[in-house]
């Protein structure tokens, strides 16, 4: 039987991966004040992944990832009608959204958002998304 | 407590998250979802009962003041659906255990069950006119995994034609929602009418007016616009066929009604005209294709294109008589329609087929089935203390105050073929002899639900005395599109 070799692939691979995980997090932090977003943030962790999947085999990921995509996006969907219900505790119109600053340790003063929240769940949502699209695909030919 | 305004599309949005996390656990699943939509039409129930006393509830969602922000309107009309929606749902959910293969149930039938009346009620709360089409796409979304939930052959052929169909319609809704926000400057319905009164319709508003009409008939399947619809509705799950039957058709009209009664109402002669023709024509060719069949199912889904018909009539008419009459009749056929896809489901399941000429003699096993339909039938034809009956003589009243003769006698003709047409079912497949070689399979927790829905459209019958007045409220709200600009604008 014939086995690539594919070290080039897999060394790149564990380099570029924490790149653009690192870059994805960015991406969804980054939303409120330049271009950037859960969504956007959600297809570059869901690429990282891809990528892993390629170089290195569903086998080996899903032990090192066990994690059902399916459910992922139940839990996003959760988390973002949770922010907006959670507007009816304070007897204000669904979906209001606020904000505050807070004084965190080595990264200085920081304005929190409610809105961060929504977003956090448009990015599980997403990430649950594509990644149940394209696994359920690659993963029909086994059967 | 303006927040009430959302809980209709929460409540089933948050169920059908949760019930998405253990699809597996049937019996689980189930008892929730019959709790959850209980709780939805309790819910609803209490706020029809609160904007009937206190008038509409707006709300702003995220506290952005009502140009600027998502608005909510549950107003008289788009609470009466919602609430109907949701009895129509809550048999359907009693029905589905009972109908549907376990496999089916598994695969998150409930989840995109309730997702679907999500989008249904969505779009009838919305006041904007973008978040409209969002919901739009939610119910269809939804739409196209319960019509492909199987995997049978038939359902995939369908489903493509279905989701091509709706694809095109909502690209154009889209394109139409552009030009609109291009024209006036604004996405919310009420500042839109406001902008459209300002300048009355002129220019290029008419021919918008006409491409969203365009893309709410095809959704609504009116002629000629019906050619995708009978196929896909019948070929899935009674359950399915159903909702799709009672819901997603009349959020096309409900648009209609919306927009072609608070937007475009300055060039009646052009518009409103245009839509007698339009009805007429749906309720000839819905009537032929009816009587067309031997297809139980196909029977009923035909006899959707004539309803349609009736109700775009009234909007053409867009006399008070004539509104109050569409409203009527829209109510009246979402719980008909409802009640007639399950007895023909059921039917079909009893007699292992849906083709007429291969049973006969079902009233000796099935008398309370047997007498369901044939009420159904007065009901839906409109023969006298049924609910059809004050729906049609209100729409041909005001159609006959504005001296449109022709509509009126193609009116009453239809209403005559359309009764033959389910009478066909009732004769052919009821009576006759017994047929002593036939097994009669259970029918256990099946006509539970479709006695529901008959009974409350006999009640919509015989307590219009009841209902009437709150009826006759809705059209004068709908004639005189002030009160709604100026509850959501505040001026």
């Amino acid at each position: 039987m014939y086995k690539p070799n594919d070290l080039i692939l897999r060394t790149t691979t564990s380099i570029i991966v924490f790149i653009l995980l690192g870059f994805s997090i960015y991406l969804l932090l980054a939303g409120h004040n330049s271009p950037g977003g859960g969504f956007i943030g959600g297809l570059m962790t869901a690429s990282a992944i891809l990528l892993l999947y390629i170089s290195y085999g569903s086998k080996a990921i899903e032990k090192i990832l066990p994690i059902n995509y399916r459910l992922l996006i139940p839990i996003g969907l959760l988390i973002a009608l949770g922010t907006g219900i959670g507007s009816f505790f304070f007897n204000v119109p669904f979906l209001s959204q606020t904000f505050t600053y807070v004084q965190i340790p080595f990264f200085g003063k920081m304005e929190l958002a409610t809105a961060m929240l929504f977003d956090v769940g448009v990015y599980v949502t997403v990430l649950g998304v594509t990644l149940t699209i394209i696994l359920s695909i690659s993963r029909d030919q086994k059967s | 407590m303006s927040n009430l305004a959302v809980l209709p599309i929460i409540i089933p949005l948050l169920s059908g998250i949760i019930l998405a996390f253990f699809p597996k656990k049937l019996t689980l699943v189930r008892s929730l979802a019959k709790v959850f939509i209980t709780i939805n039409l309790l819910v609803s129930g209490y706020i029809l009962f609160t904007v009937y006393t206190t008038g509409s509830i707006i709300l702003e969602t995220g506290a952005w003041p009502a140009p600027y922000g998502i608005i909510l309107v549950a107003d008289s009309l788009s609470i009466l659906l919602v609430f109907t929606t949701n009895i129509i749902a809550a048999a359907c959910a009693f029905y589905a255990p009972h109908s549907l293969s376990d496999k089916k149930e598994q695969y998150y039938f409930y989840a995109f069950f309730f997702f679907l009346i999500t989008g249904v009620s969505g779009a009838f709360l919305t006041g904007d006119i973008f978040n409209l089409f969002v919901f739009f796409e939610v119910l269809l979304m939804a739409s196209y995994a319960l019509i492909v939930l199987g995997g049978d052959k038939v359902q995939l052929r369908e489903s493509i034609k279905y989701v091509l169909i709706n694809l095109f319609s909502s690209i154009l809704f889209v394109t139409a929602v552009a030009f609109l926000y291009a024209a006036v400057g604004t996405v919310n319905m009420a500042q839109i009418a406001l902008r459209v009164q300002e300048v009355d319709q002129q220019g290029i508003l008419t021919t918008i007016g006409i491409l969203l009409f365009f893309v709410f008939a095809t959704k609504a399947a009116l002629f000629p616009l019906y050619y995708w619809m009978p196929s896909p509705y019948v070929k899935p799950n009674p359950v399915i066929s159903a909702l799709f039957g009672a819901l997603l058709t009349k959020v096309g009209i409900y648009s209609i009604i919306r927009v072609f009664s608070l937007i475009f109402i300055y060039k009646i002669d052009l518009t409103h005209e245009v839509f007698i023709w339009i009805a007429g024509l749906s309720m000839i060719f819905g009537v032929i294709g009816a009587l067309s069949t031997n297809n139980i199912k196909l029977i009923i889904a035909y006899n959707i294109i004539p309803a349609i018909g009736f109700i775009i009539m009234g909007i053409g008419v867009f006399n008070e008589t004539a509104v109050s009459g569409s409203v009527y009749y829209l109510i009246h056929d979402m719980i008909i329609k409802a009640a007639l896809f399950l007895i023909a489901g059921t039917v079909a399941y009893v007699a292992g087929t849906s083709d007429l000429r291969k049973f006969s003699g079902l009233i000796h096993y099935y008398p309370v089935l047997g007498w369901l339909l044939f009420v159904s039938a007065f009901v839906l034809a409109g023969i006298p203390p049924f609910s059809g009956f004050i729906g049609k003589l209100l729409l041909l009243t005001g159609a006959l105050s504005d001296d449109e003769i022709a509509i009126v006698i193609i009116g009453l003709i239809s209403s005559l073929l359309i009764l033959y047409s389910i009478m066909k079912i009732f004769i052919k497949g009821f009576w006759g002899v017994k047929d002593e070689s036939f097994e009669p399979k259970s029918i256990k927790g099946l006509t539970g639900p479709i006695a529901f829905l008959v009974a409350i459209s006999v009640f919509l019958g015989v307590g219009a005395e009841f209902i009437y007045p709150s009826i006759e409220n809705i059209s004068t709200y709908l004639l005189d599109p002030e009160i709604y600009i100026d509850s959501v604008l505040k001026e």
